[in-house]
């Protein structure tokens, strides 16, 4: 205990330590947090559950935090369910056992800069024989109202007003996302700030038959990360890429060490044929290529993330470390405390695991913090090439689907700016703590 | 990361074992024999294993069978006259299709078998024809298809990677001498930032000066259509080069810079060292006779190293950039299971390798008078 004591006061003198301590714990904080609040499960259902989930988010939209940036105010979403929602208020007029007339009002205030990004209105009809039919009217802030659209209402109907060719022509050639709230008079587009309400008239003909309504106005910015091209909101993705980006550097970086540690301190000290083999078997290992061999396992096997993981640390293990590890051993093996072990008559285990290996293990912790970030690019790297887990989001894999969905030439940079700033902050945040800990540990470095 | 092998076995003098060699000749001749045969046996395993992979120990051979089938049965389909015939006669000769197809690709026999003549095949460097790519000229030889690909990577590769290379080296002993200066301290802070892969640079550098800022291209090797001009296309080359050159030294520069600087600072940290400035030598003559110097192996090692790594080329940073290199025909090539061209890529790099790492023990001898050839145990 008070060893780490020792070592936290020496790390705790360098700045740059902390700080990469710093960030670690903060990346930690956030998986932990989302692995609690998110479950797994939640989030393979919000991240793959299809349109049921993110129908009511807009498509591509940016990140809330968009707006600091300018002084504008743009759209956020507006969902208006009447079965749900009080801004939607329900009056039926006539004999309710005949032919009767019922009205949604939908209400709702719409105080921002710019257009929407699409309109879209639900409606879900219940009747036995004969079809509600539903007429949407659109009531301007300053007192204009505009005849939507009429129709039959089936069970489950969708009106997108922005499809509406009858529309666009009543709205002199402007598409209803812009022509249902730009002011007429203005000769830019801008839009009319204020209360909007959309009236829907609907006529029923049976005495049980009933229509009930949901409006979409899609904004242009959702959530704290925005969402990308299916809708998805993209904060899920950011926040459950943080445990898988963790896992997966921190399992490959001591799978792979601590087995790599091992081998080399077995071959330095069995010698003869075991070592030889130890040695052929690396030189074997460097001539294989290894991410081509990543991807051949993920195109030609399978492509779930904990395969790739054990594939990784397998090639790993018979790195070009284990020289490294080879020629500190050797040192090691002549210590005149291993004669001593050996004179008390230990065993090979014994003196394996218990007087050589953690005589090195101060020496390699730095290079193993170092090598994490390398095992979390790595995972973004086959996620780029196409061959990332199907089923997990990670970061590497919205980097991928900004980049296969055109973010580049569309101007979506939040997309792809997101993932990248986690990515960074996982490896400056080892890097810099690895860094640091390089020169505590090294004593040779201390004074460099 | 760059990896400077700083505690590299060669380079530390091997210690002598109290063996008096017998005699000069027979000693060298002896470790080279030794040493060649130990690094024939890692190339044939390395590439017999590259070959089990990317055949995925016989199973691509399914693949194939299932598309000659396919082809048959869609060309019997198409073709009018074959149309008429019945039933048993029609089966009969697609069979008979399909049986010419595969023994035209050898799937007549067993995988096992195929394997060990791929590798004959493969370590003759009879690199044969591939099966689905070919080259821009309509070639199907691999040798052809990987002989096109090699300029753009060489290109492209020599100029980032030499480039890295001679300035983090001259830049360290720069700042190795005058380490704790403000540049030093900057190279120190700043060398985290070489945890991210070059790609990861270059999608950000397409960020900002393709898509943001339209200053430069999103990628490719030259416009389309390619300038005329020889100069013209040079310098066409050249813009287009400027993005995925600047993000491979963005990523290599610092952490290599930090680490030859650390590695030259050891060095000069030596008595010897000491002695030289006691002596009152110039800064240059200890520099070049007292750090450069007993450093040269590694840095020997590290360049060659480096020198053969260009070969297959980045295949991320290819696909970024879209530069039609041999890291994207190896893409292509394992994402259409066209083994030749794998096991092609794979074979030459590993002979490189191979013949890289002979080589070096030599060089060490020649550069490191406290090298002896065959001298230590277990110098592997």
């Amino acid at each position: 205990m008070s060893r780490l004591k020792r070592i936290f006061q020496q790390i705790s003198r360098y700045p740059s330590a902390m700080l990469g301590l710093a960030v670690i714990a903060l990346l930690l904080g956030i998986a932990i947090y989302t692995m609690v609040t998110i479950p797994y499960s939640e989030a393979i259902r919000l991240w793959r559950g299809g349109e049921a989930v993110w129908g009511e988010y807009p498509r591509t939209a940016k990140p809330v935090w968009t707006d600091w940036l300018t002084r504008d105010r743009l759209p956020r979403s507006i969902v208006l369910d009447s079965r749900t929602s009080p801004a939607v208020e329900k009056t039926a007029q006539g004999d309710p056992e005949a032919s009767h007339r019922q009205t949604l009002t939908f209400t709702f205030d719409y105080p921002y800069e710019g257009f929407p990004q699409e309109l879209v209105i639900f409606m879900e009809g219940s009747y036995a024989e004969r079809r509600p039919h539903a007429s949407l009217t659109w009531i301007t802030p300053d007192g204009r109202e505009i005849r939507m659209g009429e129709m039959a209402v089936r069970s489950a109907e969708t009106y997108r007003p922005g499809q509406d060719s009858r529309l666009q022509r009543r709205l002199r050639g402007d598409s209803a996302e812009i022509g249902l709230f730009r002011d007429p008079e203005a000769e830019t587009r801008t839009a009319i700030k204020g209360t909007y309400q959309m009236v829907l008239d609907v006529d029923l003909f049976e005495p049980e038959a009933d229509v009930e309504a949901k409006l979409v106005v899609h904004g242009q910015v959702h959530g704290l990360a925005g969402t990308d091209h299916r809708r998805r909101d993209l904060t899920v993705a950011l926040l459950w890429g943080t445990p898988v980006a963790l896992a997966f550097g921190l399992l490959a970086a001591l799978g792979s060490t601590l087995t790599t540690m091992i081998i080399a301190a077995t071959g330095v000290w069995m010698g003869g044929w075991v070592d030889s083999v130890i040695q052929r078997v690396t030189e074997v290992n460097m001539i294989l290529p290894f991410l081509p061999i990543l991807i051949m396992i993920g195109t030609l096997y399978t492509r779930s993330i904990w395969v790739i993981l054990s594939v990784v640390i397998l090639l790993s293990i018979f790195g070009s470390a284990i020289k490294t590890y080879r020629a500190i051993f050797i040192q090691v093996r002549e210590s005149p405390y291993i004669e001593a072990a050996r004179a008390y008559g230990a065993s090979n285990g014994r003196i394996i695991f218990k007087y050589m290996i953690p005589r090195i293990i101060p020496m390699i912790i730095p290079g193993l913090v170092v090598s994490i970030p390398t095992f979390v690019f790595l995972e973004a790297s086959l996620a780029i090439l196409g061959l990332g887990d199907p089923v997990l989001p990670t970061w590497g894999k919205l980097i991928d689907d900004a980049r296969s969905n055109g973010a580049l030439f569309q101007g979506y940079y939040y997309w792809m700016l997101q993932p990248f700033f986690m990515l960074m902050l996982t490896g400056l945040g080892f890097a810099t703590l690895g860094f640091a800990l390089d020169r505590i540990f090294n004593p040779r470095l201390r004074g460099l | 990361m760059a990896d400077v092998p700083m505690t590299s076995e060669a380079v530390s003098p091997p210690r002598e074992r109290g063996r008096t060699s017998s005699s000069t000749f027979v000693r060298v001749f002896r470790y080279t024999a030794v040493r060649l045969l130990a690094l024939v046996l890692s190339v044939v395993f390395g590439v017999y294993l590259t070959i089990l992979v990317a055949n995925m120990g016989g199973a691509v051979d399914d693949i194939r069978r299932g598309q000659i089938r396919e082809g048959v049965a869609m060309m019997l389909s198409m073709d009018p006259e074959l149309r008429q015939l019945s039933r048993a006669e029609r089966d009969a000769l697609s069979a008979e299709f399909i049986a010419i197809a595969e023994a035209r690709f050898g799937l007549d026999q067993p995988f096992i078998i195929r394997s060990f003549r791929f590798l004959q095949n493969a370590l003759t460097l009879d690199l044969g024809r591939a099966e689905h790519l070919t080259s821009d000229s309509g070639s199907r030889e691999v040798r052809q298809i990987i002989l096109e690909r090699l300029p753009p990577t060489l290109v492209l590769f020599a100029t980032a990677n030499l480039f890295l290379f001679f300035f983090s080296v001259s830049m360290a002993l720069f700042l190795s001498r005058r380490y704790g200066t403000f540049l030093d301290r900057m190279i120190i802070a700043l060398s985290p930032a070489s945890s991210a892969p070059s790609w990861f640079y270059g999608l950000f550098l397409i960020l900002f000066f393709a898509a943001m800022w339209g200053v430069l291209p999103y990628g490719g090797m030259v416009s389309a259509p390619p300038p005329a001009q020889t100069s013209a296309y040079l310098l066409d080359l050249a813009r287009h080069m400027i993005l995925p050159v600047s993000a491979m030294v963005l990523s290599g520069i610092f952490a290599s810079t930090y680490s030859w600087r650390t590695f030259f600072l050891i060095y000069s940290s030596e008595d010897y060292v000491e002695m030289a400035k006691a002596k009152g030598l110039g800064a240059r003559d200890i520099e070049r006779h007292y750090i450069l110097r007993p450093t040269l192996p590694t840095i020997i090692t590290s360049f060659a190293l480096m020198l053969i790594s260009m070969w297959t080329g980045a295949i991320i940073l290819e696909t970024v950039f879209n530069w039609p290199g041999l890291g994207r025909l190896f893409f292509s090539a394992i994402n259409l299971y066209d083994t030749p061209v794998i096991v092609g890529e794979t074979v030459v790099y590993a002979y490189l390798l191979a013949l890289t790492v002979f080589m070096l023990d030599f060089v060490y001898v020649l550069v490191d008078p406290r090298v002896k050839i065959g001298g230590g145990r277990g110098s592997a």
